[in-house]
């Protein structure tokens, strides 16, 4: 049984959770593991996904498939299911992954499980395990189509290991559709917030909440993530005042996070907040308040002002872990 | 111009930790019912093209008579006309069976020129059935879109929120825009508005209105089954509260903790 896995990349630029579906494949594949990359000019790309566990790749390489678009991708995907007939299509969950393994699956009439934090294949046919009313309950699925379509989570399955030296075939495919052919054009981008850390990608991640008073108040957290190389999150609290945007938001009805460490500073741990980090490796809280639920889901905790405590523990990081 | 908003009817946010999984495989989530926050974005983005490039906006949705509180909800906030499908074939749609479903009330209706959703549901949490109305449908899709810049000549212009950046986009009409939370911030219904809203006639549409049979849709349609709903089970976990004669004590102490014992950092 064949697995296919979708790379997600923008302009050469591979998402981690590709890497991560790819070895998740490589455990269930009872046959070859495939990698499907487009774009334009990423060679690098289909080379990695060698490296990184797939037996051959699927290069779709135009100009026609520079960005990200609905139509041209559909369309090689079309193509290399035909060819491959896999019993599994494995995205990456990001937001690429999730909107091409929707628009896929749709066309091709085939069952999707969306988000899966697990996948099976239990009697020839696919299992997944996602999250559902908001993370407050997990769904087993099956999958009655075959292929089945997956997209998942970012961080449930392990990063695997690169190997330099293993081979694989590239396939080199050109468009198959013209640009002429394509309704949707891309006409501008503006990259925002450069070298900021991902939040579903991060290993560590410092977050802010009520506890932070502030947009000014987030400052040290910055610092401290900058020094140990952590995104920032928040609660809704903090992004509710205005006082961060709601891409940091951490929760129920914002991010699912899974990160190694997450250092909660400020954040009382209202169960909604809970929903979206408690999958975290080691949990670390920082308040004021000695009896916030927050302490009830941490590994560690420190009772004390996180103006006090969060500069010491930069100023302690940056000793520490060398980093200025 | 013509807008339709497909919306959704879900649990209230606040209740969702307290539904039980056997409560919500009968149906029944004992929670009060709202119009999905998702959707509010999506309404109210809705009713902006309304009022930038002129036209009607309808407010659609799928779902048995409760739905009707939800449709109200977006007739208060300024849609112009709701409609509702239904019917008992429906029940247990997946999502491609509910995208046929939504798509087929669409053309029942008269087409649109724009179609508006939401990103996903607070209880589904899938954010495919914009695309599978699309699918339906066979017009374009523009999803994670922060911005609607320009409605001109038959064409659409958006602001797409990538995972990298902000990148803008040009698309044909008919289009589903299935829109993210920065898009705009969704108005309160005035007092009028609800009252007038409580009283709109809404008509409801059945399976053989929309040219539909037992084998499109529902339960023994659906690609993928449900076998098993369970609250997760979190870790457990014992906290070890550091103490300290001064912050930097504590954060000496926090960061051996992280370092040394569980090698994180």
């Amino acid at each position: 049984m064949t697995v296919i896995v979708w790379i997600d990349h923008r302009r050469g630029h591979v998402q981690p959770a590709s890497w991560e579906a790819l070895g998740k494949a490589r455990t269930l594949a009872e046959g070859p593991v495939v990698a499907v990359v487009m774009g334009h000019s990423v060679d690098n790309v289909a080379e990695a996904a060698i490296h990184y566990g797939a037996d051959r790749v699927y290069l779709y390489d135009d100009a026609v498939y520079a960005d990200f678009r609905f139509e041209p991708y559909v369309i090689a995907l079309q193509d290399v299911v035909e060819a491959e007939r896999p019993s599994l299509l494995l995205f990456p969950g990001t937001t690429r992954g999730r909107d091409l393994s929707a628009a896929f699956a749709c066309r091709a009439e085939l069952g999707l499980a969306p988000d899966a934090q697990d996948v099976r294949m239990v009697d020839g046919k696919v299992h997944a395990e996602r999250p559902v009313y908001s993370g407050n309950m997990i769904a087993t699925v099956v999958i009655e189509t075959t292929p089945a379509v997956v997209s998942l989570r970012p961080r449930s399955a392990p990063m695997p290991e690169p190997d330099t030296t293993r081979q694989g075939d590239i396939m080199r495919k050109g468009a198959l559709v013209s640009e002429e052919e394509v309704p949707t054009k891309v006409t501008g981008f503006e990259q925002t917030e450069a070298g900021e850390v991902s939040l579903t990608d991060a290993r560590i991640i410092v977050s802010g909440g009520r506890g932070v008073k502030g947009p000014e108040g987030f400052e040290p957290l910055r610092e401290l993530a900058r020094v140990l190389g952590a995104a920032v999150g928040a609660s809704r609290a903090a992004v509710d005042a205005g006082w961060i945007p709601y891409k940091h938001q951490v929760g129920q009805t914002g991010k699912t996070v899974r990160p190694d460490v997450y250092i909660a500073c400020g954040i009382s741990g209202a169960i909604q907040h809970q929903a979206g980090m408690r999958e975290s490796k080691v949990i670390v809280a920082i308040n004021k308040d000695p009896d916030a639920p927050i302490f009830q889901i941490a590994d560690y905790g420190i009772v004390d002002d996180l103006f006090k405590i969060v500069p010491a523990l930069t100023e302690e990081a940056k000793k520490r872990l060398g980093k200025g | 111009m013509k807008y339709i908003v497909c919306l959704k009817q879900t649990p209230d946010t606040t209740e969702l930790p307290k539904i039980t999984p056997e409560q919500a495989l009968a149906g029944n989530e004992g929670a009060t019912l709202v119009l999905n926050p998702w959707d509010e974005y999506a309404v109210e983005e809705g009713i902006r093209l309304k009022e930038r490039f002129g036209g009607e906006t309808v407010a659609l949705s799928m779902g048995p008579e409760s739905v009707d509180q939800a449709l109200r909800s977006a007739l208060a906030m300024g849609c112009d006309r709701a409609v509702r499908l239904w019917d008992a074939i429906f029940e247990g749609s997946d999502y491609w069976s509910t995208a046929l479903i939504l798509a087929r009330g669409i053309e029942k209706d008269g087409g649109a020129d724009i179609i508006v959703t939401g990103k996903m549901s607070v209880d589904g949490n899938a954010a495919a059935v914009a695309h599978g109305i699309a699918c339906k449908l066979g017009v374009t899709l523009l999803t994670q879109v922060a911005k609607v810049v320009e409605v001109a000549n038959g064409t659409i212009t958006v602001e797409r929120l990538l995972d990298e950046g902000r990148e803008t986009v040009t698309a044909p009409l008919p289009a589903v825009i299935s829109v993210v939370k920065e898009i705009n911030e969704p108005r309160y219904p005035t007092f009028i508005r609800i009252r007038k809203a409580s009283r709109a006639p809404i008509p409801v549409l059945s399976a053989a209105d929309l040219g539909l049979s037992p084998e499109d849709v529902g339960q023994q349609a659906a690609r993928v089954r449900w076998v098993n709903l369970v609250k997760p089970e979190p870790k457990q976990r014992q906290v070890v509260i550091i103490e300290g004669e001064s912050p930097e004590e504590k954060a000496r102490k926090l960061l051996d903790y992280l370092i040394e014992v569980e090698k994180v950092l």
